[in-house]
């Protein structure tokens, strides 16, 4: 490793404003959303252009320094955490809509393109782009790329995998692969799929070519408050039986409740102990069909308040209200961590249940937002990090509720990715020979792990 | 040549140990995707069969890769939910495993996405004989490489594929199809331009060039109480005075001749050619010219052809176009042929999955 022959021709490379290495300036760069996790780079650089990047990937790789690539650094995985021996690629200024092409249904853009500015452009021709991150008004493209963002509407829509057509990547020894086409359906293997959620350990998508949707020609969105987070939870398992395909369902509990209330005024019922959130969308016609037995469902289902939003401004406080439960939660408590388990739709009273029963046990408070359609949990695990062990003791309880996710057929995460985090749960999801031939294509695509090294597995 | 059928998943695991070349096959429904793999041993996937998990209220099944698709058909029915992929040659005896090794998926694909879509999980051998899985079996699943996309389209490079995991949905409780024709081919791209960008929920959308005449079919699906109204819309955004509505067993019947490709003669080499609506008028000129029996389903991205003539002509042509092709039925020498997408991230990917080419490769014809 040479980083003082890498930095020279990083100089040649780059302006002075745009190759940052004081330390006031790296500050920003030492952890992403995930921030009990810091490391000071030795640099980082702010590319312009495409080639840019491409050039300073050749440069790492040549002088075998490793690189970060970071976006908006909204990761809850720990992401985009720097190497102290190594290079930050700062993405945000590769944020050029290339092409709206409508009638392809179809955007180009560059990886640091923001998420929501994809349905921005796409907004004149009736079009939209469907993932939808909490972060969405922050988090880059590229970082979806890297982990297969997913958000409210995956049980419908699917993740940020199932949006993409095709890629430009730099592999990390600086070798430029076009993957996939602008087509719907390609000849031969997925190697986009495979692209997609490689954590950065494949290399940087530097332009995406996405799939775009006529934008959903009617929404209906229900919310249904209970005494009991059971109640909740069984009325999702009773609208999936019922042969209905809502866009989106949500639960949380009442400590989230009480969270997005306090930061959005979202007009939640304060004293619910669950909420459910369940939203059709489609054809007017029929979300205006599916809603009556909608509606049916939730009137049998023990909820003592039911409200429908009456327009587009109501809808969307209620979005508002869940987008921001993840940030919110930081009223009621100076630190927390985020989980993002995975459980079969059919076990989420039962985990919740076990997630109630840890926080009990522990006496460590456990806010529970989550993507319900998909059995896709994110317990809010509270704590505060300027009492000595807080830490590690929420470290803990998020450890035992993976380990929960895991022993009922699930998975240790749904969208937020493995990262640094959750490393050293791999193993309890995967045997060692499927761990073997992952870092078996690890070892190939990047031999000297030079591409956001020390992620996903563990070391 | 010599061919196992392996009862078990340890009996693939011991063949794939004892031989240095050997070529995965399933129910055998899209003979022209089976590579060629000089001198290799074959397995056979088909007595590797049955539903292992369905649970309906989870919208997601596990099955052995030699199940039929016919018999998850029947059973994801039973409870009112369906393949959304709608993969082709289902009465033809497609298995599952073959549906994701092709990596083909039928007109219904237009309205929810394509096999890489559904697929959750997987499990496979792999060349050192070992078991591995990728993936999951919920519905959402972002732990470790996505294997289980990478063998959508693998044509059995990387391994024996023993056991996969789908995501299923409810099946529309009712279908009708629309079906106008068109003097001009112009006049109905025109039109399925205009249906691709409506909210309209469309479960297909095809175009059919034929002698004479252009057909332009959409297909509507949900509860039978909203389609009269939403077919009636549906009609007022078309230009043609020749319109037909189909429904029940008539209109059920046309989709399922179409994903058995009753269309295309005995004979003829089936090909599929990936593209865009925008690439259709040249590539149909050149079909047109052949009197090649073909249609562009998916909203136009996807182009089926039924091509009688020299094979090598079509991969010329295509490559010219900058297209490319899969031969699905019919010796065509090579099964991938046009213009070659092969890159440097795929050859890594076989070196890393199958180093010593254990598995056969897929290569594009000269």
């Amino acid at each position: 490793m040479d980083f003082p022959a890498l930095y020279s021709a990083l100089m040649e490379l780059y302006p002075a404003e745009r190759l940052l290495t004081k330390p006031a300036q790296l500050a920003a760069y030492e952890s992403d959303a995930l921030t009990s996790y810091r490391a000071r780079p030795k640099a980082v650089v702010i590319p312009e252009t495409q080639d840019e990047v491409i050039q300073t990937v050749r440069l790492c790789h040549r002088y075998r320094v490793p690189f970060v690539a970071r976006g908006s650094g909204t990761s809850l995985s720990g992401a985009s955490l720097p190497l102290p021996e190594g290079i930050v690629i700062a993405m945000n200024r590769l944020n050029r809509v290339i092409r709206i092409d409508p009638e392809q249904r179809l955007a180009v853009v560059e990886a640091g393109v923001i998420n929501l500015d994809v349905s921005r452009a796409a907004a004149p021709y009736g079009l939209y782009y469907a993932p939808d991150p909490s972060s969405q008004p922050i988090c880059t493209i590229g970082g979806n790329l890297a982990f297969n963002s997913g958000g409210a509407h995956c049980l419908k829509y699917g993740m940020t995998s199932n949006h993409v057509l095709a890629l430009k990547v730099v592999l990390p020894d600086g070798e430029v692969v076009q993957l996939g086409g602008e087509s719907l359906e390609t000849c031969g293997p997925d190697l986009v799929g495979l692209f997609v959620g490689s954590e950065g350990l494949f290399g940087i998508a530097l332009e995406a070519t996405l799939r775009l949707l006529p934008k959903p020609e009617a929404f209906k969105t229900i919310l249904a408050a209970y005494d009991a987070l059971e109640k909740a939870g069984a009325t999702v398992s009773k609208i999936v039986a019922s042969g209905l395909l809502p866009g989106a369902i949500e639960i949380m509990d009442n400590l989230a409740i009480q969270a997005a209330e306090a930061a959005v005024n979202a007009g939640y019922p304060r004293d619910a102990q669950g909420l459910l959130i369940v939203e059709l969308d489609g054809e007017a016609i029929s979300v205006e069909t599916d809603f009556a037995f909608l509606q049916e469902i939730i009137a049998a289902s023990g909820a003592y308040e039911v409200r429908i939003a009456q327009d587009e401004a109501e809808r969307l406080r209620i979005w508002k209200g869940r987008k921001s439960a993840f940030s919110a939660v930081g009223r009621l408590s100076p630190d927390y961590l985020v989980q993002d388990g995975v459980v079969p739709r059919s076990r989420l009273s039962d985990a919740l249940g076990q997630v109630q029963r840890l926080s009990q046990e522990t006496g460590i408070r456990i806010a529970n937002v989550f993507h319900a359609g998909d059995g896709n949990l994110h317990p809010l695990i509270l704590f505060d990090g300027r009492q000595a062990g807080a830490i590690e003791r929420a470290e803990e309880v998020a450890g035992e509720i993976l380990k929960l996710c895991i022993e009922y057929g699930g998975s240790i995460t749904g969208e937020h990715g493995i990262g640094v985090e959750k490393r050293h749960f791999l193993p309890l999801m995967f045997s060692p020979a499927d761990l073997e031939v992952m870092c078996a294509l690890h070892r190939q695509i990047d031999p000297e792990q030079i591409s956001n090294r020390g992620k996903m597995f563990p070391s | 040549m010599i061919v196992a059928a392996p009862q078990t998943i340890q009996e693939v695991q011991e063949v794939v140990r004892a031989h240095e070349r050997v070529s995965p096959r399933g129910g055998e429904s899209k003979p022209g995707l089976i590579l060629h793999h000089e001198g290799a041993f074959q397995i056979k996937t088909n007595a590797l069969r049955g539903i292992l998990q369905y649970q309906p209220d989870e919208f997601t099944f596990t099955a052995l890769a030699g199940t039929p698709l016919l018999e998850i058909e029947a059973h994801l029915g039973q409870h009112g939910q369906y393949l959304p992929f709608d993969p082709p040659l289902v009465e033809a005896g497609a298995t599952l495993g073959g549906a994701a090794a092709s990596g083909l998926s039928g007109a219904g694909r237009y309205r929810f996405g394509g096999g890489r879509d559904f697929i959750l999980g997987v499990r496979y051998v792999d060349s050192e004989g070992r078991l591995v899985s990728g993936g999951g079996k919920v519905v959402k699943n972002a732990a470790g490489f996505d294997l289980p996309k990478l063998m959508i389209g693998c044509l059995g490079q990387y391994g024996v594929l023993v056991e996969l995991s789908f995501k299923v949905f409810p099946l529309p409780q009712a279908f009708c199809t629309l079906q106008a024709e068109y003097a001009a081919l112009g006049q109905a791209l025109a039109d399925l331009n205009t249906l691709n960008l409506q909210p309209l929920e469309l479960f297909a959308l095809e175009l059919i060039p034929a002698v004479g005449v252009v057909l332009l079919r959409a297909r509507l699906g949900g509860r039978v109480e909203t389609l009269a109204a939403r077919a009636k819309r549906l009609r007022n955004l078309l230009h043609s005075d020749q319109l037909t509505s189909l429904e029940g067993e008539a209109e059920a019947r046309l989709w399922r001749d179409e994903r058995e490709f009753a269309w295309a003669p005995e004979g003829y080499c089936l090909v599929k050619i990936p593209l865009t609506p925008r690439r259709v008028s040249e590539l149909d000129e050149i079909l047109a010219a052949h009197q090649a029996h073909r249609r562009y389903s998916v909203g136009a991205n996807l182009c089926w052809v039924a091509w009688q003539a020299d094979i090598a002509d079509l991969h010329l042509r295509l490559k010219g176009l900058k297209l490319s092709g899969m031969v699905v039925r019919g010796d065509a020498g090579s099964v991938l042929i046009g213009a070659a997408e092969q890159n440097e991230f795929a050859r890594r990917v076989k070196q890393a999955l199958d180093p010593y080419c254990k598995f056969p490769v897929a290569t594009y014809a000269a």
